[in-house]
């Protein structure tokens, strides 16, 4: 077999049928790669997704409810009971709604379909934030100060803030994605963010557990991307810079990091599948870290399923994230050995997010008139939208990903402004126009960036 | 509308909530008095959750939409009664 080749033997996967409990871009994502793999596809919907496009490119298509998410997405009854009338072998969660839910890979355990993730003993593990950090800070691994414990109350809140010192920030034990995170520089502002990140984590995990950090100023957002399958072999496929975040967002993503040096690297690659090792951690995952400009690393959270911004991994290493986390949950050995992933090139992702960078990117849904995509080489897009789609108001704004490919930082940068110029949505506002500005400005060619480089422009 | 009462109008397209959790009580109730800056309802839109205040201090006399109703931006949500 070539070194990071998909192909497996004839007749030794065992999906047939794979169900995918997601929405929008990823589902779409997933079923392609199911596709390529001959493996069929089903695919769920809410009233608001009835023709989308991953609803047609499903070879099925079942109904499970209305738009809001926790009547249809997060309710793991109906889509338990459509994987079992659709006779599905797998089920694949993506990402958000309910991909990091330990009761839904269980379910999936306990009806003998195989979730495409880790077990749900190690999501309940690592998923959850605040066990991770414990189980972590025992081996060893540097954590940002901060509550090991779920904050039952306001005043426990506070009483911890005072010993860490503010600001603190308020975060979601159940979820990521900058949901449910509060910053607080005093005890007044802490005991109002209580109550709201509780009511968002709740709303957009079904998990209202919170939990507290010392905020760190200025860091970098450095992740590693990590495989491992079901017989304790794992790699890492280096890193991915996530600094360019608004309101705890991603908005730009690129791999590799003009920050991270070899050094480094192996450091970060080295504790991150340390970290999934400790964990048990099977299946596609990423550590993320906060890195202060003395290379200092902290371990922030695992996130136990496929990432939005995973392109640009692909785009660097030429492995298909997707198909081996099909194969490892189908039980393959992985057979990617760490010294043949050579990252190659640069990669770049811009959000598409139906928002509005003039008004504080607040939600724009709205219906999109017409859409002239971006081509050419190097050029990846990954997205459900196309003329005449309503872009609701009941999910995430991400409407699209724009990934571009060369070959140094510089060619990609060059790549991306003349993608983003030719890439023309009409009838709602999105980040495109926003974008270009963020390409042409010095600091972010240079590569200058940390978390608030937004904040400070 | 004379000039006693206003509309709390959406500020976009979303989901109504009457709770600022899904299992807290209503922020408000039909007959409630109210301070300027009060909370009324929350909007969901894309997963962003905004806190609609009152810009008056008054009574609340009408609550013109269920909870988790979706509205339009700029639809009325409320009417109160300034004090």
């Amino acid at each position: 077999m070539k070194k990071n080749s998909h192909n497996i033997k004839e007749g030794a996967m065992p999906f047939k049928r794979i169900l995918i409990a997601n929405r929008g871009e990823i589902a779409l994502r997933i079923i392609r790669a199911c596709k390529e793999m001959g493996i069929e596809t089903i695919a769920v919907y809410s009233d608001a997704d009835k023709d989308s496009l991953p609803v047609k490119a499903a070879d099925q298509a079942i109904h499970i409810g209305p738009a809001l998410s926790y009547k249809s997405y997060l309710n793991l009854d109906k889509i338990m009971t459509a994987a079992r009338e659709a006779k599905a072998d797998a089920v694949h969660p993506g990402y958000g709604f309910l991909s990091e839910a330990a009761d839904f890979a269980k379910a999936c355990e306990d009806t003998g379909i195989t979730f495409i993730g880790p077990s749900a003993e190690c999501i309940a593990r690592s998923g959850n934030k605040s066990s991770a950090r414990r189980t972590l800070t025992d081996l060893g691994i540097p954590v940002i100060p901060g509550s090991l414990d779920i904050l039952t109350s306001p005043d426990t809140a506070c009483a911890l803030a005072e010993t860490v010192g503010f600001p603190v920030i308020l975060k979601a034990s159940g979820g990521g994605g900058g949901r449910g995170m509060r910053i607080a520089h005093n005890p007044k502002e802490l005991r109002e963010a209580f109550s709201m990140a509780s009511g968002e984590a709740k709303a957009a995990f079904g998990n209202p557990d919170i939990y507290l950090e010392k905020y760190i100023t200025n860091p970098r957002h450095i992740e590693i991307q990590i495989l491992g399958d079901k017989f304790g072999h794992y790699v890492h496929l280096a890193e991915r810079e996530c600094s360019i975040q608004k309101r705890y967002q991603k908005l730009i993503e690129e791999a590799p990091s003009s920050f991270v040096d070899e050094d480094l690297r192996t450091a970060l690659g080295n504790t991150a599948i340390t970290i999934a090792r400790a964990l048990g951690y099977t299946n596609a995952g990423t550590i993320e870290f906060l890195v202060d400009k003395d290379k200092k690393f902290y371990f922030m959270e695992v996130n136990a399923r496929v990432q939005v911004e995973h392109p640009v991994t692909e785009m660097i290493t030429g492995i298909d994230i997707v198909r081996w986390q099909i194969l490892i949950a189908a039980g393959q050995n992985l057979a990617l050995k760490q010294e043949d992933i050579v990252p190659k090139g640069w990669a770049m992702e811009c959000r598409i997010n139906a928002s509005d960078p003039d008004d504080n990117f607040m939600p724009c849904p709205g219906r999109i008139e017409s859409i002239v995509f971006p081509g050419g080489p190097g050029v990846r897009i990954d997205t459900h939208i196309h003329d005449g789609y309503m872009v609701g108001p009941f999910y995430d704004s991400l409407i699209g990903k724009l990934i571009v490919w060369d070959q140094d930082r510089l060619s990609a940068i060059r790549r991306m402004k003349r993608a983003l110029d030719e890439f023309d949505i009409r009838g709602i506002q999105t980040t495109i126009p926003f974008f270009r500005k963020i390409f042409l400005n010095k600091n972010f060619q240079k590569g200058d960036i940390d978390t608030h480089f937004l904040d400070n422009l | 509308m004379s000039d006693k009462k206003y509309e709390v109008l959406s500020p976009l397209m979303g989901t109504f909530y009457r709770a600022s959790a899904p299992d807290n009580p209503p922020l408000v109730e039909v007959g409630q008095k109210i301070k300027a800056s009060d909370i009324l309802c929350v909007i969901e839109s894309m997963k962003i959750f905004t806190e609609l205040r009152s810009e008056y201090s008054g009574v609340v006399k009408e609550i013109l939409v269920e909870n988790e109703d979706p509205v339009m931006k700029k639809q009325a949500l409320m009417i109160i009664e300034k004090e």
